[in-house]
């Protein structure tokens, strides 16, 4: 018996699935039912049609998180599922900040902006101004610090999107999924 | 499609038309206002569609999951929107935890009503999500087809569970161009069988043949997957002792020489005891619950473990494998008796010989033959083994008349033990005992049952009568919630916090039902009272008086080891 507190971390989980009505309760009671909090939840359509991708973010042992997989890979909209660290992957988030245009417009020094922050002008009208950034999270957090003196009005962040780093024949794999059963790749 | 086989029916009709193709012989239901068209349009199919008429829901559920469990065909279950769909979610979750494919309908408020909180509008589908393998909700009549092909096709392959289909009052009454059943046999997501590893098998079959002293532990899964041949195959060429969950009981028979009785809670002493000295277990289609394990982080530490199971989840949940045999054990099992060598393990087997021996002397002998005047469970168990010679379906309820019923009794066939495991649903033997006469006419059906879980499903007695369904009921009768009692007692300083029942008398409460009846308390009655009932022609309730306060023993209280099972 490990006597050690196995290590907690932040896994980033993959699901590909069917696109159905409530399947995103299905997922999520996964999680919700051993009480484990979900830290980010992006879903969209992969690039194969019918079929979404979820990107789960789950601080937890990855004794719990195999379990996890294990179990959301048995739902039976749920085609295949994979876990990983940080370290496997590379990860995004896109964030929108509103801003009044007067402001931005006498007292910051847009310039400066975009190039230090990489952020760019999404919408330009005489009462606000949109910027946009992608990064990881403490990249647009500290927009959020720079912008919040001029009266920032909105700001939203999105789910993290994830690439794999070790993806090899990702998208053939996917592809193949309808041919293949449980087991058959790992 | 050809234009001519295109006809316009019903929703509903398709409902039926769709049971006939799945090859459904009986629904367990009850009509209501969201579903009263299914009703109309079964009418016209009541030649094909024999249907039950349950007296509440949760009976009715129960039914189709006894039935499934004694027939090994899929349960189907038909209730109205609202508080009909409610009363099922006992039931679903029993079914889910147990493995039991069954189908349930159920009616829904018209589409445009759906989250307007109309009369009996329940958000069933958010509600039995997770207890169910698969649900989904119909709003138009031209999905009735393909859905419940799926349904079907869910609940019975793979690892069995139950679907639920909610069908909306406005689909049921839509005409729409059928074109004919196609039954399902692929959903691409959904990979119910895992592919078979033959490495696995290697590693596995190694393992088996180095092993000195190896254990087969096996549950329900040899039953589902229709292996009880293949197993009894294996372990016959292996030599090696197996031993029962609750829900395997009866795959091979009870007095199979190989057959070391029950594990768990209150299974035998050599099996669980052996379980910490043995240094090969053999998982087979069982999912370690807790009340088999007790205590995990020293459970089989010492022993190497092979896992068994169509459900890859399964694997690591609970108990780390050495070597995972994903796999329809019905496949793999075979693979696996052509690897190994035959041996007999004498040395090993004798050793739960004599730890039996000692479970005889500490427990066995005194509740088989009790110094007091008093009635045990056991004793009844025994007596009625007498009558049935192991060939009944023998239906429990939950509790100590469960554990009695499962101990002590003989079982010849498989498909004989039908009883809520994993939930411990008391107020399932009744109904299920409905579902397990349909399920097998043929077959004596008996329901052993305790005064408590008796009350909380008794209308179904109303079902009984109606239909004279030959069932024979066994009330154990100690006037508490036995097993409540018996943890109160062991753990509670005998504190009996509201485990106390004053009971009304059953035998005239069947009366009522029109269903003959006895009562006894005395030993020499027994024999007599027993014969009656098997005698008699039609539905028969015994009422056995037996000792308030007596315990079941083996026991491994909650949180210990297997191995510090207690005899006293």
């Amino acid at each position: 018996m490990n006597l050690e507190t196995p290590l907690k971390q932040e896994y980033n989980i993959t699901v590909y699935t069917e696109n159905h009505v409530g399947l995103l309760h299905r997922i999520c009671i996964v999680f919700s039912r051993r009480k484990i909090n979900i830290e980010s939840l992006n879903t969209s359509p992969s690039e194969v049609a019918g079929i979404h991708r979820f990107n789960i973010l789950i601080f937890e042992t990855e004794e719990v998180i195999r379990k996890l997989c294990r179990h959301l890979e048995k739902l039976t909209e749920v085609l295949k599922v994979y876990y990983h660290t940080n370290e496997d992957i590379v990860w995004q988030e896109l964030a929108m900040y509103k801003v009044p245009t007067s402001v931005i417009a006498e007292q910051v020094s847009v310039e400066r902006l975009l190039r230090c922050y990489g952020a760019r002008v999404v919408v330009i009208r005489k009462d606000y101004t949109i910027f946009e950034t992608t990064g990881q999270r403490e990249e647009t957090d500290k927009l959020i610090t720079v912008l919040q003196p001029y009266g920032l009005i909105e700001f939203v962040r999105s789910a993290r999107v994830v690439v794999i780093k070790d993806s090899e024949g990702f998208n053939h794999k996917l592809r193949q999924f309808e041919r293949t059963a449980v087991g058959e790749e790992s | 499609m050809d234009q001519k086989e295109i006809k316009k029916i019903s929703g509903s009709v398709a409902i039926m038309e769709a049971l006939v193709a799945e090859e459904t012989e009986i629904i367990f239901g009850m009509p209501g206002g969201a579903n009263i068209a299914m009703y109309d349009a079964l009418y016209d199919y009541s030649q094909q569609l024999k249907h039950i008429l349950v007296r509440h829901e949760q009976g009715g559920i129960h039914a189709a999951q006894g039935y499934a469990r004694a027939s090994g065909k899929v349960g189907v279950v038909f209730v109205t929107s609202g508080p009909g769909t409610t009363n099922l979610v006992t039931g679903i979750a029993d079914a889910m935890i147990d493995s039991t494919p069954v189908v349930c309908i159920t009616g829904q408020v018209a589409a445009h009503l759906l989250g307007s909180d109309a009369f009996q509008e329940t958000d069933i589908i958010n509600i039995s999500t997770p207890i169910t393998k698969w649900n989904y909700q119909i709003t138009d009549a031209s999905e009735i087809p393909s859905v419940l092909a799926k349904a079907f096709y869910i609940a019975r392959s793979g690892r069995p569970g139950p679907v639920l289909i909610d069908i909306t009052k406005n689909a049921q009454v839509q005409f729409f161009d059928y074109c004919g059943y196609e039954k399902c046999n692929h959903i691409r997501s959904y990979r119910p069988k895992p592919i078979v590893r033959e490495q696995y098998i290697q590693q596995a079959a190694e393992l088996i043949n180095r092993a000195q002293k190896p254990l087969v532990i096996w549950g329900q899964g040899v039953i589902l997957g229709r292996a009880e041949q293949e197993f009894k195959t294996f372990i016959e060429k292996s030599g090696i002792p197996a031993a029962w969950t609750v829900l395997g009981a009866g795959a091979i028979p009870s007095d199979h020489q190989l057959n070391v009785g029950m594990l768990g809670m209150h299974g035998n002493y050599a099996p669980n005891v052996l379980t910490n000295d043995c240094d090969l277990l053999i998982a087979i289609g069982m999912r370690f619950d807790d009340r088999v394990t007790g205590r995990l982080d020293s459970y089989a530490k010492q022993a190497q473990v092979i896992h068994l199971d169509i459900d890859p989840a399964e694997i690591d949940k609970n108990v780390s494998t050495t070597i995972p045999v994903w796999g329809d054990c019905k496949e793999t099992l075979p693979l696996l008796t052509a690897l190994i060598d035959k041996k007999e393990h004498k040395d090993w087997r004798r050793k739960f010989q004599s730890l039996y021996k000692e479970e005889i002397d500490a427990v066995i002998h005194a509740e088989l033959n009790p110094a007091s005047d008093e009635l045990t469970m056991g004793e009844v168990v025994q007596l009625l083994n007498e009558f049935t010679k192991g060939d009944a379906i023998l239906v429990s309820d939950v509790g100590q008349n469960q554990m009695a019923t499962i101990r002590y009794s003989k079982l010849n066939h498989t498909r004989s033990n039908v009883t809520s495991g994993g939930l411990g649903t008391m107020g399932f033997a009744l109904p299920a005992a409905v579902g397990a006469k349909y399920g097998a006419p043929e077959r004596t059906v008996l329901a052993i049952i305790g005064d408590g879980g008796f009350q909380m499903n008794i209308q179904e007695l109303g079902t009984i009568m109606q239909n004279s369904l030959d069932i024979k009921i066994v009330i154990l009768n100690n006037r508490f919630l036995g097993m409540v009692r018996q943890w109160q007692e062991l753990f509670n300083d005998s504190r009996y916090s509201f485990s106390d029942m004053e009971n009304p008398d059953f035998v005239a409460l069947a009366a009522a039902y029109r269903i003959a009846g006895k009562c006894v308390s005395e030993r020499e009655h027994l024999r007599d009272a027993i014969k009656k009932m098997f005698e008699h022609k039609g539905p028969y309730l015994l009422e056995v008086m037996v000792s308030k306060e007596n315990n079941i023993f083996p026991m491994i209280p909650a949180g210990a080891a297997v191995s510090e099972i207690r005899l006293k």
